[in-house]
């Protein structure tokens, strides 16, 4: 219950300063219907029309699934700039356990990038794309693993990382081709072998191919662009997570400690 | 004897070393001390003796190489959960998130350590929460800033906030590392006052790292290492008895009239630019009673920490460059 606790705490912190930092809270409720609106609407002037299925809702569930995937591990990188502020000092010396730290701060990240999809959805509505309840109460437990996920991975990243400036160095070269791998904007079901490799490495192709799964559940067109059955992805998804988390809260904590 | 020494003591440090990876040398190289319940206790030493690092240890922010350590009854590998329970630290940097008020800081620190669930707003948290808040900010001067964001304070400021976010959890021992580091005068007067009230009302044990000697003359119990090692031990007096000698410090129009009669009284002294009159077997006033020779300057030293402090530094900076040859 401490534990939870405290996890719950770590989460709150980062609430509070998201809504703290309105330059931050703008950004990410604007960018990704900035970035939906270009990218959807040019692929969809040159392939859309031909499709057996409704291509601006993919890349609505694409970017929606890759835009809470990223804001986690953006989440977590805050976790770098803690240590150069001498904070995780205060949260190491807490009585809790490690995994709890990172457990809180997964969660605060994930909820943050809940909030942020506000914007896409309300995009989304305005535009009328045809979203029904059932696709809502399929992919709202997608959205939430792909927050988790986000976070895990995050945690892998910066478990060996110690300054902020690395962190803004390699951040682009490892979350920016996943977009285009992952099937965000395009399905990658049909792929060549190398984009078939590519993609299997990158965690955001199981939450993307999980979202699109969830909603071949309510809609039979998607079928053919899913890679895995929903078990599947969930189950590589969770391997993931308990890797990512373990490997990287050991790391961070070794970094800490062991000098 | 063994047995009261054990249940007196609140910390208990044997043979602790740590070479830090890529280190030639140790820089904690096997030291060994105990602090009592209760105590003000002060580590003193220069810059890279070892200070940091093993106050490092000691709150579990560090992994020692090897050596047993004790803090509160609980062993610090096996039980590091129950020894961060009872332990308050002020590190040399200050830890608070600046982008969080002050009182928010006090709540986030509160919630980790189990005294309260987290509210997302002050006004939510139990009134025992916000009585004890308001009483620290209240005793230590910090009431007015209590809701204001932490980038606006003061190192002052921050110090007094973090003694505060420190103490809230009542900690058995309170960890201080160079708290006084960055602030003026009148702000590390304030700070060692409330210390002493926290003392006195709450038996807090204190152990302190410091630069300043001043700090460590009112301790208890005052330990000094260099180069990783404990070069001494001891109460403040044992130290400046040890390694001081008390003199008499005189001159006079007529120097070799003094000079001759200072040595017709077989005493021992020193000529420099003046006359160093030690008097250890005997009372300043014996002395100067014995002295007929008009003079011009007489003052009585009083040995101090710093001095005490000072020489065993060379000494043992000597007895370092002797062994490196």
């Amino acid at each position: 219950m401490k534990e939870i606790n405290a996890a719950l705490t770590i989460a709150q912190r980062d609430l509070i300063k998201f809504f703290r930092d309105r330059t931050r809270f703008a950004f990410l409720l604007f960018f990704p219907v900035i970035f939906i609106g270009i990218i959807g609407g040019m692929f969809k002037q040159n392939m859309g029309g031909n499709l057996a299925y409704d291509y601006q809702l993919f890349v609505f569930i694409g970017i929606i699934v890759q835009s809470l995937f990223s804001t986690s591990v953006n989440g977590l990188v805050s976790l770098v700039r803690d240590r150069e502020n001498d904070f995780t000092q205060e949260l190491f010396v807490a009585p809790i356990s490690r995994v709890t730290i990172i457990m809180g701060k997964i969660i605060g990240s994930g909820v943050i990038s809940i909030i942020s999809i506000l914007g896409i959805v309300i995009y989304g509505l305005i535009l009328g794309l045809p979203v029904g309840v059932a696709d809502i109460v399929a992919l709202l437990p997608v959205f939430v693993i792909a927050t988790l996920l986000g976070g895990a991975f995050g945690m892998l990243i910066i478990g060996n990382i110690s300054n902020q400036q690395t962190v803004n160095m390699i951040f682009p070269f490892i979350m920016f081709p996943q977009m285009f791998v992952a099937g965000v904007i395009t399905p990658v079901n049909h792929s060549g072998p190398i984009l078939t490799v590519i993609s299997h490495i990158a965690p955001l192709t199981y939450v993307v191919d999980f979202a699109h799964g969830a909603l071949a559940v309510v809609r039979p067109e998607y079928r053919n662009l899913v890679i895995y059955s929903p078990l599947t992805n969930l189950l590589i998804i969770t391997a993931m997570f308990i890797v990512f988390v373990t490997v990287g809260t050991y790391a961070f904590s070794r970094t800490e400690r062991n000098k | 004897m063994l047995e009261n020494n054990l249940t007196n003591s609140i910390i208990s440090v044997n043979n602790l070393v740590k070479k830090y990876k890529k280190a030639t040398e140790n820089a904690v190289d096997g030291i060994s001390f105990s602090v009592d319940k209760g105590e003000f206790f002060a580590f003193l030493g220069p810059n890279g003796a070892g200070k940091t690092t093993t106050i490092s240890i000691l709150t579990t922010t560090l992994f020692k190489t090897s050596g047993d350590v004790t803090i509160a009854g609980f062993d610090l590998d096996k039980q590091s959960k129950l020894v961060r329970q009872n332990i308050g630290i002020i590190f040399q940097n200050p830890s608070l998130d600046l982008n969080l008020t002050a009182e928010e800081n006090i709540r986030l620190h509160s919630s980790i350590y189990g005294l309260y669930n987290f509210m997302p707003f002050y006004k939510m948290m139990p009134k025992e929460y916000k009585d004890r808040v308001n009483y620290l900010a209240e005793v230590i001067g910090i009431e007015k800033e209590l809701f204001k964001e932490v980038k606006g304070f003061s190192g002052g400021m921050k110090r007094k906030l973090e003694i505060i976010r420190s103490l809230i959890h009542k900690p058995k021992v309170l960890f201080l590392d160079e708290p006084s580091t960055g602030l003026d005068p009148v702000s590390r007067k304030e700070l060692w006052n409330y210390l002493k009230q926290v003392r006195s009302e709450e038996g807090t044990t204190i152990f302190l790292t410091t630069h300043y000697l001043e700090e460590a003359e009112e301790a208890d119990k005052v330990c000094i290492i260099n180069n990783g090692k404990i070069i001494s031990n001891g109460l403040p007096s044992e130290i400046k008895q040890n390694m001081i000698n008390e003199y008499i410090l005189m001159n006079a129009e007529n120097k070799d009239a003094l000079r001759n009669e200072l040595t017709n009284l077989n005493l021992k002294f020193d000529e420099e630019l003046n006359f160093k009159v030690y008097y250890d077997d005997a009372t300043a006033q014996n002395i100067i009673q014995q002295v007929h020779t008009p003079l011009n300057l007489l003052e009585i030293n009083k040995p101090s920490l710093e001095e005490a402090y000072i020489n065993l530094i060379g000494k043992s900076k000597e007895e370092y460059n002797n062994e490196g040859n």
